[in-house]
């Protein structure tokens, strides 16, 4: 198991560098650069700016400094907001877009495990159709339209929540996650659905029905645990893609995370924002795969007796 | 989270408890970049560094003529070229320490020196040898314009008489900082300082900031060491970074802000209709335009230019695609800029823009080659292209393909000159024509035209700043506005408004043509709600 865990964290290093090497340059390529703006910059402050970001550099050594500064941990200072640094900024959104992930992978795992199990224990009937629909439906809806819908029936027709905000006003932080959660709660209720019939019909399922056990008891003890492999083979990358992909309901509820700065960056070509963001979401998405497949094998008793053999 | 107490903390809103508290709640558009009055660049910006900070002179919200503010008095020499600034003795920054000449003198180097590396550092350019030592021609500081005769008298000479310089003293570019709080945190020409940060900053305006949480909000409380504290009303403003204007309306309906800073288009019709309703417009200093690149065929012909402009119906344009929220502009220069009103050298005249198309050899659209119009991405500029685009193919049978390009891509579409027709907007930096047309100096900078001509060079750089009156200025600017429309190397299609929702508790706020806020003016009243002649 420790060989497996050593051997990916070495295969991760060179997909973080080829990362970091093809975001550094296309960056680059993108036309525009970061001070240009509305109003015409005067070519005196302009190289003045160059200088005291390095951009005068020729490009090479831009890279190989900027590769010494990350070893050190330091993903240097941002264009767009001068006087902070990239570090500080991604401590900044980071908490608030890793709770609001919790909170909506939460809510995922929560409605969507449940009606699929539910789902798959009636196939073909409509307590299969219902939920399946349903999931359908939250697969389609974008997030965009899903958001301000409940913010217009539960914030301003029946003002029970806040429409906007994160943590300021109690309750404020039910409706972001339950938007974005949405769609993985539907994603989430197809594979568990998906999974659990595959395991519902296998010999094993039949032998502990014909034991005598109760179905509640099949279900949970023997089904469950099979059934779920897919969707934990699922949340790995489902949270890291809820980290990255938040903007949209951080931008619809005024929420201060990591999404918003992730893709403005892009819009106001902060080099080290850009880079900073990508590098730091690419390692999330790596570590998260990593640990999604331990679990996975965790739960596969086959899988574990391949590491178990190879210890 | 899924505590889901009793919403809103019992019930009260924002704005119902900031009426209380006399605390304003404030959309302002997007999280600064910075409150470093020497770095940082637009309009969220300003809102922020202009309640920190006040400069000598601040514009009236009413009038926007200057009034004093640092300085209680200023005079201006009889040839107009040296200004002499009397700092009030009990002008103080937020730690007690006054405010003094050299302080300025401090940071006006600063502000326009070469590392420094501010966008916003030819605000002093009137100052004699600014631009010389901004662009490093000039070493030496001592010998720019500006010197402090006593800790209280600020004498700057200038280059040309500067009528709009007074004006000027209100952008942030030109405002004093605390040079010992600068350099406690790093050189006097760091931008990556942390000198702006709640615990280390000192500001010497009406209000001091108290929390910073980015993206989230800016808490700032009234300041008790302001000259004129007496006179501000508002405990305390926070200001939002209100991103999306859909989300900030929608927050505006549930009472979490007083102010927004923008309203979207399709929702003016609704706040029209109501009755006591808190949606002001107001004519805003900037102008949305299309430039024309004058160096390719057949843009090159100013036939082709006058017909491309004649033949826009904008009457139309602003009543439809704008809804009737902007003013239809036959001009660079926004009409009633302190009393200006720009020369009109054409009219919408379908008529005459088929007849000159003929006459530059493309009878009926016969033999018009392909021609692209681009804009920034935004759903409001492809609909206004769509529209001008249908009105070219019916006045005078020509295809104009158009293309959104991504704000950087465009940007840089624009300043290279890489295009045919190109969407673009100005808004005025101060008060004055002279913001507006030397932008089409030749060789300027935001030309972006090809437009060059000696003769209008020669009325905005030479004849116009040695203008004995007011009147006679004008009359100068309009000399060399009628030119520049007779060649139309940009067409005009509409004057920008300003468009705020503003709780009817909001008092003291006039809408005015900078759209400038002057939050010294400003109180909350809850009982008795605001007329709407008091925004007009």
């Amino acid at each position: 198991m420790e060989r497996f865990i050593a051997l990916r964290l070495l295969q991760a290093i060179p997909v973080i560098l080829a990362v970091i090497t093809v975001t550094f340059f296309l960056v680059r390529v993108a036309p525009g650069g970061p001070f240009d703006s509305e109003k015409a910059v005067i070519p005196e402050v302009k190289a003045a700016l160059e200088r005291q970001y390095r951009l005068d550099l020729p490009l090479l050594q831009q890279y190989t400094a900027y590769l010494g500064d990350l070893a050190q941990g330091d993903l240097g200072p941002s264009f767009k907001y001068p006087g902070r640094s990239v570090n500080e900024l991604i401590a900044a959104g980071l908490p608030v877009t890793a709770e609001l992930g919790l909170y909506a992978l939460l809510v995922a795992v929560l409605i969507g495990g449940s009606a699929g199990i539910f789902a798959s224990l009636k196939p073909n009937t409509a307590q299969d159709y219902l939920p399946m629909a349903a999931a359908m439906i939250g697969i389609c809806m974008p997030t965009f339209l899903l958001g301000p819908l409940l913010v217009l029936v539960f914030g301003i027709h029946l003002e029970w929540l806040p429409v906007s905000g994160w943590g300021d006003i109690p309750g404020d932080k039910l409706l972001p996650s339950i938007t974005l959660g949405a769609a993985y709660a539907a994603y989430i209720a197809r594979l568990s659905r998906a999974g659990m019939l595959e395991v519902l019909n296998q010999d094993y399922i039949r032998t502990a029905r014909a034991k005598g056990l109760p179905e509640w008891q099949v279900v949970v003890k023997h089904a469950l645990r099979g059934g779920l492999i897919p969707v934990v083979a699922f949340l790995g990358p489902a949270f890291a893609g809820l980290l990255a992909g938040s903007f949209v309901v951080e931008t619809i509820f005024q929420i201060p995370g990591l999404g918003r700065f992730y893709v403005q960056a892009a819009f106001n070509r902060d080099y080290t924002m850009i880079l900073g963001t990508t590098v730091f979401l690419s390692t999330l998405i790596v570590l998260f795969n990593l640990a999604s497949d331990i679990l996975a094998a965790w739960l596969n008793p086959r899988l574990r007796h391949q590491f178990g053999s190879s210890r | 989270m899924l505590a889901l107490t009793a919403c809103g903390g019992g019930g009260e809103t924002n704005v119902e408890r900031g009426n209380r508290e006399g605390i304003l709640h404030y959309g302002n558009g997007s999280e600064p970049q910075g409150l470093d009055p020497h770095v940082v660049t637009g309009v969220p910006e300003n809102h922020l560094i202009r309640a920190l900070f006040e400069g000598l002179a601040v514009k009236n919200p009413h009038t926007l003529e200057p009034e004093p503010g640092v300085a209680e008095s200023w005079n201006v020499s009889e040839d107009g070229r040296v200004v002499t600034f009397h700092l009030r003795a009990d002008a103080r920054w937020s730690n007690g320490d006054p405010v003094t000449a050299e302080q300025y003198v401090w940071s006006w180097r600063r502000a326009l020196h070469p590392e420094m590396g501010n966008l916003y550092a030819y605000m002093l350019y009137p100052v004699k040898n600014a631009e010389a030592f901004a662009t490093g021609k000039l070493a030496d500081f001592g010998e720019v314009g500006v010197k402090a005769l006593d800790p209280r008298t600020l004498e700057v000479t200038l280059t040309e008489p500067t009528p709009y310089f007074i004006q000027l003293m209100d952008h942030y570019s030109t405002f004093a900082v605390h040079p010992e709080t600068i350099l406690a945190h790093g050189e006097m020409t760091d931008r990556f300082t942390r000198w702006t940060r709640v615990d280390n900053i000192v500001s010497n305006g009406p209000f001091e900031l108290a929390e910073w949480k980015l993206n989230r909000r800016i808490r700032m409380t009234k300041s008790e060491t302001y000259w004129d504290k007496g006179r501000v009303r508002l405990n305390g403003v926070v200001f939002y970074p209100t991103e999306n204007e859909v989300s900030e309306e929608r927050m505006f309906r549930a009472g979490a802000l007083h102010y927004t800073q923008s309203l979207p288009l399709n929702k003016i019709p609704i706040y029209q209709a109501r009755e006591d309703s808190p949606y002001v417009q107001a004519a805003y200093l900037g102008t949305y335009f299309y430039l024309v690149n004058t160096e390719r065929p057949p843009l090159d012909d100013v036939r082709v230019r006058k017909a491309l402009s004649m033949a826009v119906d904008r009457e139309t344009l602003s009543q439809t695609v704008m809804q009737g929220s902007v003013v239809p502009a036959y001009s660079i220069t926004p009409p009633g800029t302190l009393g200006y009103e720009p020369p009109r050298v054409f009219d919408h005249d379908p008529e005459a823009a088929r007849r000159l198309l003929a006459e530059a050899g493309y009878p009926n659209g016969e033999g018009w080659p392909a021609v692209e119009l681009i804009y920034n991405t935004q759903e409001a500029h492809r609909k206004i292209a769509v529209a001008v685009q249908q009105m070219w193919k019916d006045v005078l049978n020509i295809e104009i393909t158009i293309a959104n390009q991504e704000w950087k891509v465009y940007l840089d579409s624009v300043s290279t000159m890489n295009f045919d027709i190109a969407r673009r907007g100005w808004i005025g930096d101060y008060v004055d024509p002279n913001n507006f047309l030397d932008l089409y100096l030749s060789g300027g900078g935001n030309n972006n035209t090809g437009f060059a001509n000696p003769v209008y060079d020669d009325l905005i750089q030479n004849r116009a700043p040695r203008a004995k009156s007011r009147e006679e200025r004008y009359r100068l600017f309009r000399e060399a506005e009628a030119m520049l429309m007779e060649q139309m190397p940009i067409i005009p299609i509409y004057t920008y408004t300003s468009r705020h929702l503003i709780h009817l508790s909001v008092r003291g706020m006039p809408a005015n043509l900078m759209d400038s806020l002057n939050l010294r003016y400003v109180w909350l009243d809850p009982h008795q709600g605001r007329t709407n002649e008091e925004t007009k």
